[in-house]
């Protein structure tokens, strides 16, 4: 099977993808051990993130098992996280 | 675990057996390289520094230069000198006989000219590999390890392959009780809350936000916001979102176990386990710091390729990508890419480079020096006159 996306660490709430993911698709993955999926609700460039679990305003964002920023708007699961939903607690050079 | 290494008089342990020919200032580079040139089996460095330094940069080119010729991979070293110039072989000589390590001295001025420099040199490069040829590879403890880690060149999957992969492999490195040093200072802003959570003792925290505010500091000077304008956009359109996510890649490559100690550039360590060097990202100053810092052995990962090495130290390459594996096949060690195609995990490629440390510093030829790679720079503090 070929990978589609990357969970770099069981804490995290976003997965990366390795190649450009269509919306629609159902990727899966291990959460804690176990089998699941999540149901892409837009297309995922390569390289970019989507998120493993519905995510409110405020909650951080996981990625390699620490915090890389935190929500501006609730983001769906299976949906782009980036600079449009996301902003960084220490920098984020489209902001500043 | 142990290794086959060269075990020297002053205790510390090499992965190579190299003969030296070190110019301490560049007004005596050329003549360095033909005595380099007159006997096989040398190495040869060049660079141009050594005169016109000032203050604390003085100070920070000696320790650079010297640390860099007393590292273990050097069984003996020629020091090769102007006479008139700042730093001397005498100057570094100093400090060599601190560390115990062999040298021997020739000045151009006292010797009457390059020919006469080069002759004389030629004898005492042979001495020192006849010297050399006596040390055997014995086993030695993994403990005795110090291996550096670089990234240069770096892409889209540098933070999600090679970087993940090499901490893994330093954290089984930490786990045997060696040591991995992580620089690349202007790298860790941005992730330096992470990596303060993992400082050993307070000091040690304190320190990690004092060279990382010193570098963003300067780089503000010189009119730089790194804050305010990274990540860069073609980071953002590559998906990189934040700061923290573009620097927490980066600094993964150190692994993910206790910081143990902050060193200037060009110190060597004296904890053992995971140790910071305050230091520019520049790939080959990079490399020159850690091993003036007594690394052995160092791993660059790179998603463009770079052919980088290093006149002393093995470098081991990995990359990030497959693409750039089989293109720019005669420069890489190690394929990282193969987490990308789903065929082997960050821990598997972790084990392997790993292996592949023990296997280098056994003996095992990289391709930098196959190919004769000996790349070794200082940074200018900007006090030279």
């Amino acid at each position: 099977m070929v990978l589609e996306a990357l969970v770099l660490h069981p804490k995290d709430n976003v997965a990366t993808a390795v190649r450009l993911l269509e919306k629609g698709k159902r990727i899966s993955f291990k959460d804690r051990g176990n089998d699941t999926d999540v149901l892409l609700v837009q297309t995922i460039p390569f390289g970019h993130k989507f998120a493993l679990t519905d995510i409110e305003p405020g909650e951080k964002i996981i990625k390699y098992g620490e915090v890389i920023g935190q929500a501006t708007k609730s983001i769906e699961k299976g949906e782009h996280v980036h600079v449009h939903n996301v902003e960084g607690l220490r920098g984020r050079g489209d902001r500043q | 675990m142990n290794f086959l290494g060269y075990r020297r008089a002053n205790g510390t342990v090499g992965t190579r057996n190299h003969v030296l020919v070190f110019p301490t200032v560049i007004c005596a580079a050329a003549t360095a390289e033909m005595i380099s040139r007159a006997v096989a089996g040398t190495v040869v460095v060049t660079h141009p520094h050594g005169c016109g330094h000032m203050g604390v940069e003085t100070e920070h080119v000696v320790r650079s230069m010297s640390g860099f010729c007393a590292n273990p991979n050097v069984a003996g070293v020629l020091l090769v000198g102007l006479g008139c110039e700042l730093i001397t072989p005498r100057t570094i000589a100093e400090r060599l006989d601190g560390y115990r390590q062999r040298y021997e001295i020739v000045n151009i001025q006292e010797e009457g000219g390059t020919t006469a420099t080069v002759e004389k040199g030629r004898l005492l490069v042979e001495k020192l590999l006849k010297e050399a040829a006596k040390v055997n590879r014995e086993p030695v403890d993994i403990s005795e390890l110090i291996v550096g880690t670089n990234c240069g060149g770096s892409d889209t999957f540098s933070g999600l392959t090679a970087n993940p992969a090499l901490g893994n492999a330093c954290d089984r490195l930490v786990a045997e009780d060696g040591t991995a040093i992580l620089s690349e200072t202007p790298e860790m802003i941005g992730a330096e809350q992470v990596l303060a959570g993992r400082a050993a003792s307070e000091s040690v925290k304190k320190r990690i936000y004092e060279i990382t505010s010193a570098t963003e500091a300067m780089a503000f000077k010189a009119g730089v916001d790194i804050r305010g304008s990274e990540p860069s956009p073609g980071n953002i359109e590559g998906g990189l979102t934040t700061l923290e996510e573009k620097s927490l890649g980066a600094v993964l490559k150190g692994g993910t176990t206790t910081i143990k100690e902050v060193v200037d550039f060009a110190v060597k360590p004296a904890e053992k386990g995971l140790v910071i060097m305050d230091g520019p990202a520049h790939d080959a100053v990079c490399n020159t710091g850690m091993i003036a810092g007594g690394a052995q052995v160092i791993v660059f990962t790179t998603g463009r390729g770079t052919p980088m090495g290093a006149p002393i130290a093995p470098v081991i390459k990995v990359a990030t990508n497959s693409r750039i594996y089989q293109h720019m096949r005669d420069n890489m060690d190690i394929n990282a890419g193969n987490i990308l195609e789903g065929t082997e995990t960050i821990e598997s490629i972790g084990e392997r480079i790993f292996q592949e440390i023990v296997e280098v510093a056994s003996g095992k030829t990289t391709r930098a020096e196959m190919l004769g790679h000996h790349e070794f720079a200082i940074h200018s503090l900007g006090l030279s006159v």
